[in-house]
């Protein structure tokens, strides 16, 4: 395994749903201040389900690549399913993480749950 | 050049990384041992092993004995005589205990301690924690956008309210070599204590506590060639004299009764429990292996390295190095950054390779937020690295930029 699989190069060089919404029902911020990594992620649900997620942050490859591969795997999926991904769902998508760099790694998912912690806006159906 | 039977000497670096050799240029973090340290660890257990100062039998006086023998040597690599040198668990015990007795002598409400924004952590919170109790207040001398000290602020913020000036020899980030006996000079005249963080300067350099002009020089053994779990605290006799303990308990005492107890002599006094014995006779053949090498060649060999690292980094227009551009004006080290690559993965991407460069904000955080970035790189350099491995990293930055850029 290559710290940098294909995987998380493809989505470092060009990160998906990166951005911000309009009106965004959910959002959660993780940062980890030790090395300065920051990860937003912003949600719209409709009929429970995400009908749009971008993310926007910075810091090193991993933990971007992770928050543009996360939008992917939840986008258009049901809210209780989102919900459920676990850490090793993410790592494995990403094609494994270094034991060095797992913070890094899970930090969109934990940006994720604060974000599914908060109780839906008016209007967020 | 460093002869190269050197590196022959440091078992660890014929491991492999993976399928790599093991580039190892983090030894400002922590060097390696070479045989003889760990031989003299290992031996003092098969051999000699028993308390120190305690036993009447004949065991005991003889690690008594090489205990002693251990701090001599230190004292003579310093130019010290042994009773001013205090065996500690490293720099930040020595440093702990160097705030906490100077505050409890010198300092009260309303009077500072000047520290500086180079500080690592171990030099910075014991201060802040020391002025909390006492009600004093720590001021911090600003570092200049060439990594230095910023001689006017020192002069501006020194004051005879200045109880303690605390400051770094060697900067572990900026590389930086601070002008201690100026800085000394300046501080005594307000009647300041000089406390001197020397961690990352008595392992590459030469030095005199006479001609440093400090008062409390504190440095780790695991940085130079020892083991973990010692190092030292250096004080001026009269100083050591007037401060009291920091730790309490057996083998400090003169005289105890069930409500007070009278201290032993220096370095007695500062020494509480059991000390890391072995530890200490690791340190002392540490010491002879750079004494064998001499510390002038110590110095010109991680000058000479750090040159190559300095100038390869400052040719790559995608890099940015911290710190004093001139090598002759820095530690055995370099922090750097490379454009839109965060730290941590050039440090990934080198251990690939089995190159180990440190990422992060090396303990020091107010100087990386001077700095104005969370973390940086940093490659640092010992007795048993070579100009090749620095060719190597140097390479494998290139590759890394490629990789992720
Ligand atoms: C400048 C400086 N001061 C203090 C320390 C702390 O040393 P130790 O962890 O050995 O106590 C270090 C090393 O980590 C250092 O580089």
């Amino acid at each position: 395994m290559s710290p940098y699989e294909e995987v998380i190069l493809d989505h470092w060089r060009h990160p998906r749903n990166k951005g911000r919404l309009v009106n965004p029902d959910m959002v959660g911020v993780e940062a980890n201040p030790l090395c300065g990594d920051v990860v937003r992620l912003e949600l719209k649900l409709r009929d429970g389900k995400v009908e749009d997620v971008r993310f926007d942050g910075q810091g090193c490859a991993i933990s971007q690549a992770a928050s543009s591969l996360l939008t992917e795997m939840i986008q258009g999926r049901p809210v209780a399913d989102v919900a459920a991904v676990k850490d090793d769902d993410l790592l494995s998508a990403l094609g494994g993480v270094i034991r060095t760099r797992l913070s890094c790694a899970v930090l969109p998912l934990r940006a994720l749950r604060k974000a599914l912690a908060q109780a839906p806006k008016e209007g967020g159906r | 050049m460093m002869d190269a039977t050197v590196r022959a000497d440091f078992p660890i670096l014929r491991r492999a990384v993976g399928d790599r050799p093991l580039i190892y240029l983090d030894s400002a973090a922590t060097s390696h041992k070479p045989e003889a340290v760990v031989e003299a660890e290992a031996r003092f257990y098969r051999e000699a092993n028993a308390n120190v100062r305690r036993g009447v039998y004949r065991l005991s006086a003889a690690a008594t004995d090489l205990y002693e023998e251990a701090r001599a040597k230190v004292a003579a690599l310093i130019g010290a005589i042994p009773e001013e040198v205090i065996f500690t668990r490293g720099t930040t015990e020595a440093l702990n205990l160097a705030a906490y007795a100077v505050g409890e002598a010198r300092v009260g409400p309303e009077d500072e301690v000047l520290v500086t924004e180079m500080e690592h952590h171990a030099n910075l919170i014991p201060w802040q924690e020391m002025a909390r109790r006492r009600g004093a207040r720590v001021r911090a001398v600003a570092v200049t956008p060439g990594g230095e000290l910023d001689w006017d602020d020192f002069r501006q913020k020194l004051s005879p309210r200045t109880k303690a000036v605390a400051v770094a020899h060697v900067s572990n980030v900026l590389g930086t070599v601070n002008p201690i006996p100026e800085i000394a000079a300046a501080a005594h005249a307000v009647g300041a204590v000089v406390v001197v963080d020397a961690a990352q300067s008595v392992p590459h350099m030469p030095l005199r506590v006479g001609e440093l002009g400090a008062d409390l020089v504190a440095f780790s053994g695991h940085k130079m060639l020892g083991p973990t779990g010692i190092g030292a605290l250096w004080g001026r006799a009269e100083l050591l004299a007037e401060l009291p303990p920091f730790l309490t308990g057996g083998e400090m005492i003169r005289e105890v009764s069930l409500d007070r107890a009278t201290w032993a002599d220096p370095p007695a006094k500062f020494e509480a429990g059991t000390p890391p014995i072995a530890q200490a006779v690791g340190l002392g053949a540490a010491v002879d292996y750079l004494q064998g090498i001499g510390m002038d060649e110590v110095r010109r060999h991680g000058r000479e390295l750090t040159s190559l690292a300095l100038a390869g980094l400052l040719d790559r227009p995608y890099v940015t190095v911290y710190g004093p551009l001139d090598p002759a004006a820095r530690g055995a080290l370099v922090a750097f950054s490379v454009d839109g690559i965060h730290p941590h993965d050039v440090a990934t991407l080198l251990d690939e390779e089995g190159i180990a460069i440190r990422a992060g904000h090396h303990c020091a955080q107010p100087l990386h937020r001077r700095l104005g970035v969370p973390a940086t790189c940093r490659a640092s350099f010992y007795v048993y690295n070579t100009g090749e491995e620095v060719a190597a990293f140097l390479a494998a930055v290139d590759r890394a930029w490629e990789a992720l850029a």
